[in-house]
């Protein structure tokens, strides 16, 4: 570790609370669907969707009509993007005759993109045509991450409504993400990132003949336009298979501090957006507050881990840190700060191969994603699975106190509190559930490239990432097989829906009931005292849940390095 | 749900059409319009043909160049497809290497490596990147101290004397971004470009 790395580090959080305030003012405009600056030029073409698409934008709907639409786009999206991938080899944009994706991992990838996972079965180089990549996985990285942006949007306004039927229309809050928000930042960003030497090009793969004399074949394509909405949608799907690794997917350090602030920005003003909306800047500050405590700790113990180096790599004498399967150009810092963002909201870009991280390394973004990637968390689905571990603190502190458990004048019921503990225990359940049944049965046993603890954590850390929308991996897993492919896309499906549709249910419940004022018990959610009872109730449910599962994967794994034990694949 | 049903298809295509063809397509055309070089992949032509792109590591093995970090890309096996060889630096199919910090086989690939370094230059520590994969196995980049170390092979396979070639490596270092972004580095084609005009010379 060097001042250096801490300074980035610094800088990085500066930019990225520098950005809230103004991208929260300027999406609460947008949801409460007051004129915005944009308004002049999107406004007709907001409303020209909506006359052909037979909208009406007054409309609000029911939360059951809210999820209908939820589930249909979600239905639809997956229809089209299965066909595009499917017949890929006779639609046009194929400079480099890929063959049409295979039933499996056409399913496997199709999930992975409407549910904002964006998990890497694909090879990308070798397995997508241009067509693909555009119209296929670019507008998924876009509809995903609005739809998240809608449902989050919806629950605030469950909290900040009195005595009301409805949350809103879906139809306008998507439409509304893609155009005011996520559209509008992605231009210049792509403009930005081609500066900094990202192709954007529909010319072929390039034959170069190397200065030894060798060939070399450069894989190309319109990659900066995807990279954009990749990072800005928590998507984190890559162009390339290396991901953001890649020199043409990251080509500078400036790159790539850019593309870390644009992982976390949208999720981070979204605390802001529901701040302003419940009438109290100070409850999304307070929320941010918790979000930033565990993020500052997983930096630190990951950014130790790597700069301390792995064992092996120790034993030769070598210094430096931990640079196997990391680039020289990012370094320990900025990979080990990439690595803990990217988990923390739910990117699951990597410019550094997390399979080759140190043992507890790799342990932080696995728990931040068994967490539930509540710490910032994905657009939009951060702040809601966030708010669902709020009102299970709440729950704990109205237990403690003998008291009917308020937030923000709602009296939390048993009804609430149930559909919160849904939300949370289907992670646990399709992570732990699929991760016991893959270490037993020969399929899952014919995975993990990697043998000893190390493997194991190669399997738990691809269901985690699975069911929590994460899409990041332990690369040397072979995934791309019947077995991994279906299992996979099951603990996302499950890891998407029964968190929305439980909070979709709880912005319903809470939008319908009466506002109750503040009185003297009243526990006051903006201070010091909600923030401490908030990260304890996480890291206890958390904790509770996956320690034994940490303790098989990175901790063994730890000790025995630090004995100097190595493991070796048989056969 | 059946009255949902037109505003999701036709919402869903036109969304679609925004955001899946109109929008790269619009940046394709405005990138190639303002980087034009940069939007094709920063090749670089020598004699006419294309040698590489700056951005993207090769495969160095001669002794008169200065050769990147090792690289844990692959590529199919020619005689069978189902299977795949090493192919350092293949710029169509980036990987890393995936080992994990207990493998025995990364322990053993190190082990090879720090011994050959040692032998080449006894008289520096080893620096960590000229033994380790990077994340794409395509890095372009070895930090200085990895360049540093290697000018005393190059300058005696390509008779040039020593000092000239560090002074060569220090005038092509590239800081830190602003001064703190990222890590000091140096290009490997490009330091090798400039290995070779000097040798003309």
């Amino acid at each position: 570790m060097n001042l250096n790395g801490w300074i980035q580090i610094a800088l990085y959080c500066a930019v990225v609370l520098a950005l809230v305030k103004p991208l929260g003012s300027y999406m609460t405009r947008v949801f409460t669907g007051e004129r915005t600056l944009l308004s002049p030029v999107l406004g007709p073409v907001e409303r020209g969707l909506y006359r052909v698409s037979g909208i009406d934008a007054r409309q609000e709907q029911h939360w059951l009509a809210y999820t209908g639409a939820v589930i249909l786009f979600h239905v639809l999206g997956f229809a089209v993007l299965y066909a595009i991938l499917r017949l890929q080899a006779v639609l046009p944009l194929n400079p480099a005759d890929q063959t049409a994706v295979a039933p499996d991992l056409a399913f496997n990838t199709s999930t992975s993109f409407i549910t904002n996972t964006n998990w890497q079965s694909y090879g990308g180089e070798t397995t997508l045509s241009y067509l693909s990549q555009m119209l296929g996985l670019t507008h998924q990285n876009f509809l995903s991450a609005a739809t998240g942006i809608a449902v989050a949007v919806a629950l605030i306004r469950g909290f900040a409504r009195a005595s009301s039927g409805t949350i809103g229309s879906f139809w306008v809050d998507v439409t509304r993400a893609t155009l005011y928000v996520l559209l509008p930042i992605c231009v210049p960003y792509t403009l930005f990132l081609v500066w900094q030497g990202m192709p954007q090009t529909l010319g072929a793969y390039v034959h170069a003949t190397t200065l030894e004399g060798a060939h070399q074949t450069l894989a190309l394509g319109p990659v900066a336009s995807q990279v954009a909405i990749k990072m800005l949608g928590t998507n984190g799907g890559g162009f390339f298979n290396a991901n953001a690794a890649h020199p043409f997917e990251n080509p500078t350090a400036l790159s790539n501090f850019v593309q870390m602030v644009s992982i976390f920005v949208i999720g981070a003003a979204l605390t802001n957006v529901f701040g302003r909306m419940v009438g109290d800047e100070r409850q999304g500050w307070a929320i941010l507050g918790a979000m930033g405590i565990l993020f500052l700790a997983g930096v630190l113990v990951t950014y130790w881990a790597e700069a301390h180096g792995s064992s092996v790599l120790n034993s030769f004498g070598l210094t430096g840190g931990n640079m196997e399967g990391k680039e020289t150009r990012f370094g320990i810092a900025a990979s080990a700060l990439f690595a803990v963002i990217t988990t923390a909201a739910s990117c699951g870009a990597v410019n550094a191969m997390h399979d080759s991280f140190t043992a507890l390394g790799g342990l932080i973004p696995l728990l931040n994603m068994q967490l539930g990637e509540i710490i910032i968390g994905g657009v939009g689905a951060g702040l809601y699975g966030m708010l669902i571990f709020v009102i299970v603190a709440i729950f704990v502190a109205g237990l403690m106190v003998g008291r009917t458990p308020e937030y923000l004048g709602k009296k939390i019921e048993a009804k609430e509190v149930k559909m919160a503990m849904l939300g949370i225990l289907c992670l646990p359940l399709m992570m732990l559930g699929f991760t016991a049944l893959a270490t037993v049965v020969p399929a899952g046993l014919a995975g993990p490239a990697n043998a000893g603890p190390h493997g194991f954590s190669e399997i738990l850390y691809a269901y985690t990432s699975a069911a929590a929308n994460n899409g990041s991996a332990f690369g040397g897993l072979t995934a791309n097989t019947l077995f991994y492919n279906s299992t996979l896309a099951i603990g996302m499906l499950v890891g998407r829906f029964f968190v929305k549709i439980p909070v979709l249910a709880i912005a319903g419940s809470l939008a319908a009931k009466k506002t109750v004022p503040a009185s003297a018990g009243t526990f006051p959610t903006h201070g010091g005292l909600f923030v401490g009872l908030l990260v304890g109730v996480i890291l206890i449910i958390g904790g509770l849940t996956f320690f034994p599962s940490l303790a098989l994967g990175p901790v063994v794994e730890h000790l025995a390095g630090a004995a100097g034990q190595t493991f070796a694949t048989g056969g | 749900m059946l009255k949902q049903l037109r505003p999701a298809l036709v919402l869903l295509t036109a969304l679609t059409a925004i955001t899946g063809l109109a929008y790269p397509l619009a940046m394709t055309g405005l990138a190639g319009a303002i980087f034009p070089a940069k939007a094709a992949g920063s090749l670089i032509e020598r004699d006419g043909t294309v040698i590489g792109s700056s951005l993207i590591g090769q495969a160095f093995t001669g002794a008169g160049y200065f050769h990147g970090r090792p690289s844990a890309t692959t590529a199919p096996d020619p005689a069978d497809a189902s299977k795949t060889v090493p192919a350092p630096y293949n710029a169509a199919n980036s990987s890393g290497s995936n080992l994990g910090p207990t493998s025995a086989a990364l322990s053993e690939r190190v082990k090879t490596d720090v011994d050959a370094l040692k032998a080449e230059n006894p008289s520096a520590p080893v620096p960590v990147d000229l033994v380790t994969t990077s994340g794409s196995g395509l890095d372009p980049d070895i930090s200085p101290e990895a360049a540093y170390f290697q000018v005393s092979r190059v300058a005696k396979a390509r008779n040039i004397p020593e000092d000239k070639l560090r002074d060569l490596v220090t005038a092509r270092i590239e800081g830190r971004t602003l001064g703190i972004l990222g890590e000091p580095r140096v290009n490997v084609l490009a330091l090798n470009l400039a290995v070779d005009d000097l040798a003309r010379r």
